[in-house]
């Protein structure tokens, strides 16, 4: 290799300048460590003592929740905190023992609290005590001088002006526990941060919760603030206006008094969710502050599942609601006409099983108009049987069962609609044509969301538009400025002729105001309203089982009941679907909770409660 | 296999600071790494154990002839780049960035070794010379696009101090190559337009966070608080320091990566304005020495590959310790030897391997 074809003399030339280049960063450096080591080095030196350069958080208001009306179900109040620096406990471990006697906590108690965490800088305030009184907080801070280490703290604390209310669509908070923490981005969050872990809480956390800011502080030898360094404001978050109206959710929620189930009122014309309701409730104030291990296993472990919405997680057979949906394939596939008379003697042989009427004695011959408004079951079954599984099941899709309504609320669950196709890949063997005969009635495999049938009312009260449901109207910031609106969303039409909608629509105004109808517990005098009662066996009843014996059951075996309606019948604003688990036959348990709420929607003078419990005892209709 | 005459020429002065910095570096590490509470391997002895392999390594580097080095450097570049797109597919997630592969308690991370990639890839670009004038801007189009690939790909993880020091490399390696007059000046016209134009195309809060970035103050809860509680710990030790397990600032934890980015305040607090001369003394000896080193090769290839490595080494030192003082802004970059991290101490490594390599050899010709 020619030495010359390197001209390694380009090189050499730079040396110089890149060895004084080096040579001045390096010296750069030295005079820096000079500056801080030498000419500021005492100043650092005191400093370094028991740390005293802290950081004092400043928590952000979290955004209210509101009612269409702008009346608030959320917002935040005063809480005084108590805090101990374990840095500055290390000099004076009296103060933990001072501290507790006058916050009434056990020795172990204070220091179960300050070794609880583990990892965490000792310069790190820990909670010891939330939300003290004012007797507290002035025997604290008039003793503070003698107790180094203790800090108070005023922080802003989630309350709930209407305690139960609506608590399932609410949510509530919850501390932010590890995985959370190390998947969002760093910095947003900090430890032992309050988030929403359920309902609107969790699911608008990003518009609620607001920029957390702070102050830096120089401290003296006993932890005591001696000199506001620097600051960043905290900023509150967005608020959140619901579509529930304040009223409608109270007075859905008194109606059901002290029964479990689930309601949802909707806006038929734009999926909009007027009230919500999931019996029993909870109070969501006690997650905003760290509740207690036995608080918590209290809700979780209530066999009525208090956490749970049944409103969209709670699944459930539609029972003769789904009638409906049979009537439509009906009609849709021409294999019957609103003129088919088809006869109902109390029995229907099929196979080797023999199929009942609710009715013992027959319905006798009956048309479509008559078969829902007296909820025949013979009818539909020969109906089904007719169009077969699979029919049924494409309009029981195309009307938006099994499968998620996409509400944005968390773990909605999305239901089954069999079919043949369904239940060979789940089971692996064929459909028997016999259970057909309790697809067609809304049993069996089927099961259901309150929503689900809410929605499918609202689609049949609309002529035939699916809107995904919503319940949030729009998000404002703190000045009131529109940060974002949810406008009604037409997700698809079902592909349901207008004709056929009106027949049904028909048959539901009978099942409320025909006589013989399983709904007149909903008849008003100043509007129309149409509706479907319906019953969701919890178990199959043995064959010489009575109707009336259902009072008798366990209330754990007792059926569940159904109402869906929607008012007013000419021009529908409303739609309701009404559960209540364990509760009988669908009229007498669940209409009169829906009555409640179309008056009360309806803006009328409430109807005689006699009238709504007032029953014959054999007029007890499915 | 291995000449005789390797072994008489052996760079023992260049061996003899590394180890005397690593060591600085293990006991510092035994005093500042994080207390007792964390479960596992203390760190300075998994440091140890990565030292070891990296000193292997480093032997192996610089015992195999260097002109190899030119034969395979693109393959080594494509190698690295490959592991680079693979980390976006396997990689884990610590801190909210996809910067590792893991296997087992092992983890690696492959944009360590793109800067020695870069730097082979540079050396071999440029073992052919300029004409007289230097490098033209259409010349230089293939080492640029060397340096972008890596660098996008380094931001997506994202990373931005390695992508920085990518770039510092770069430039330094182009400046050292000689490059036309016109060329330098159309580079710094071009980015003297470009700059001021992309940041009117900025978010205000990318705007915001830039700011942040280059004044630290502006952020008193976040980067502001670590870099104030860094000054404190470096200006408590004094001229003396507070003695070897003495430190106490830096043992709060109140630093985000107090073994790794800022470990230099723990040798400030401890060891004061006495230790960290000697240290400093110890990387510019580093550096100078390393300079030597390039300006005596032999060839082109070995001057540009030692050059490269040299100031890798300058602008890890030069900005992490400027940052833990508040002289620069606060990115990840680690300090060769003193920081804690084995893919790091891996490629630094290998790196002083390829120094010692073209050390032995200045006078083989």
């Amino acid at each position: 290799m020619e030495l010359n074809s390197h001209r390694m003399e380009d090189f050499r030339g730079r040396y110089r300048y890149i060895k004084a280049f080096a040579g001045l960063a390096f010296f750069l450096l030295f005079i820096d460590l000079w500056y801080l080591q030498v000419f500021k080095g005492s100043e650092f030196r005191r400093l370094s003592e028991n740390n005293r350069i802290r950081i004092r958080e400043q928590i952000a208001d979290r955004g209210m929740l509101l009612d269409r009306r702008d009346r608030i179900l959320a917002q935040n109040r005063p809480s005084f905190e108590v805090f101990l620096v374990p840095e500055d406990l290390k000099a004076n471990p009296e103060v933990v023992g001072k501290v507790g006697e006058m916050l009434n906590l056990s020795r172990e108690e204070m220091d179960q609290k300050l070794k609880g965490l583990k990892r965490r800088p000792a310069f790190r305030p820990i909670k010891i005590k939330s939300d003290i009184d004012w007797n507290r907080l002035a025997l604290l801070e008039s003793n503070r001088v003698h107790l180094p280490g203790l800090l108070v703290d005023v922080r802003p604390r989630r309350s709930y002006p209407y305690g139960h209310l609506a608590s399932h669509l609410i949510g509530y908070l919850g501390e932010i526990d590890e995985n959370e923490l190390r998947e969002v981005k760093e910095g947003i969050y900090r430890m032992g941060a309050f988030v929403g872990k359920y309902g609107v809480e969790s699911q608008w956390e990003g518009d609620l919760r607001g920029t957390d800011g702070g102050r830096q502080i120089e401290v003296d030898a006993l932890g005591r603030e001696i000199k506001h360094l620097r600051s960043v404001e905290s900023f509150p978050g967005n608020n959140v206006i619901l579509t529930i109206d304040l009223d409608l959710q109270e007075a859905a929620e008194e109606a059901f008094q002290d029964k479990n189930g689930s309601l949802i009122a909707m806006d038929p014309r734009t999926g909009k969710v007027l009230a919500m309701v999931s019996k029993p409730s909870f109070d969501p104030s006690v997650f905003a502050r760290t509740i207690s291990p036995e608080e918590w296993k209290d809700l979780t472990d209530h066999p009525s599942h208090p956490l749970q919405n049944k409103g969209l997680q709670g699944q459930f057979p539609p029972g003769s609601v789904f009638k409906i949906v049979t009537a439509i394939a009906g009609l849709e596939t021409g294999a019957i006409t609103p003129e088919t008379i088809l006869t109902c003697t109390g029995a229907y042989p099929y196979g080797n099983r023999s199929f009942r009427c609710w009715k013992e004695k027959g319905h006798g011959p009956i048309n479509l108009h008559r078969a829902i408004v007296e909820s025949c079951d013979i009818f539909f079954y020969q109906v089904g049987l007719k169009v077969g599984v699979d029919a049924i099941a494409h309009y029981a899709g195309e009307l938006g069962l099994g499968k998620k309504t996409g509400i944005s609320l968390p773990h909605e669950k999305s239901g089954v609609v069999p079919s043949s196709a369904w239940k060979k890949k789940r089971y692996g063997i064929p459909w028997y044509s016999g259970e057909t005969l309790s697809f067609a009635v809304g049993q069996g495999y089927l099961n259901t969301t309150p929503l689900h049938l809410a929605q499918l009312i609202s689609t049949i009260a609309n002529g035939g538009k699916i809107y995904l449901p919503q319940v949030v109207e729009r998000v404002e910031d703190i000045y009131g400025v529109r940060v974002r609106e949810y406008p009604p969303v037409e997700m698809r039409r079902a592909n349901i002729s207008e004709r056929t909608l009106r027949i049904v629509r028909e048959g539901l105004m009978g099942v409320v105001n025909e006589p013989h109808g399983t709904g007149w517990g909903c008849a008003l005098k100043q509007a129309k309203v149409a509706g479907k009662t319906g019953t969701a066996q919890v178990i199959r009843m043995a064959a010489d089982f009575k109707r009336g014996d259902m009072n008798r059951l366990p209330m754990k075996y007792r059926d569940h009941a159904w109402f869906v309606a929607f008012a007013p019948y000419e021009d529908p604003q409303i739609a309701v679907a009404v559960l209540v688990e364990h509760g009988g036959f669908g009229a007498v348990a669940a209409v009169p909770i829906a009555r409640k709420v179309i008056e009360t929607f309806l803006n009328l003078p409430p109807s005689s409660p006699e009238k709504a419990t007032q029953e014959p005892e054999e007029s007890v209709y499915d | 296999m291995i000449d005789r005459r390797l072994l008489i020429h052996f760079d023992w002065t260049l061996l003899g600071i590394v180890l005397l910095i690593a060591s600085i570096g293990i006991l510092n590490l035994y005093s500042g790494g994080p207390n007792g509470e964390t479960s596992g391997t203390p760190i300075y002895l998994k440091q140890m154990l990565w030292l070891g392999i990296g000193l292997g390594v480093m032997l192996m580097i610089a015992f195999i002839e260097y002109r190899y080095y030119a034969d395979i450097a693109y393959i080594v570049f494509a190698v690295a780049l490959l592991l680079l797109i693979l980390v976006f597919g396997f990689g884990i997630i610590t801190s909210g960035a996809r910067r590792w592969f893991k296997f087992g308690s092992f983890s690696f991370q492959p944009s360590e070794f793109v800067k020695i990639a870069l730097i082979m890839a540079l050396a071999k670009f440029f073992q052919r010379p300029p004409d007289r004038e230097g490098y033209s801007l259409k010349q230089l189009f293939l080492p640029f696009l060397f340096l972008c690939v890596p660098i996008v790909l380094i931001l997506k993880q994202p990373d931005l101090g390695t992508a920085i020091i990518l770039a510092l490399i770069f430039f330094s390696v182009l400046l050292f190559v000689k490059i036309r007059w016109s060329s330098l000046f159309l580079l710094i016209g071009a980015g003297g337009i470009f700059v001021p134009l992309v940041w009117g195309l900025l978010k205000e809060y990318q705007k915001k966070r830039i700011i942040t970035f280059f004044n630290p103050e502006l952020d008193p809860l976040g980067a502001g608080y670590h870099l104030i509680q860094s000054k404190i710990a470096i200006g408590s030790g004094g001229i003396l320091g507070k003695g070897f397990m003495k430190g106490t600032q830096c043992k709060l934890g109140f630093l985000p990566e107090q073994h790794t980015d800022f470990i230099f305040s723990a040798l400030g607090e401890e060891w004061g304005l006495i230790g960290c001369l000697i240290v400093i003394g110890l990387y510019l000896g580093l550096i100078l020495w390393g300079l030597r080193i390039a300006i005596q090769s032999k060839d082109r290839f070995g001057a540009v590959l030692s050059f490269g490595v040299v100031s890798m080494l300058f602008w890890h030192i030069f900005i992490n310790i400027g940052m833990v003082m508040g002289m620069m802004p606060v990115v990840g970059i680690p300090l060769p030897l003193l920081s804690y991290g084995g893919s790091f101490l891996l490629s630094t490594l290998m790196g002083i391997g390829l120094l010692l390599n073209l050390s032995m050899r200045r006078f083989l010709f």
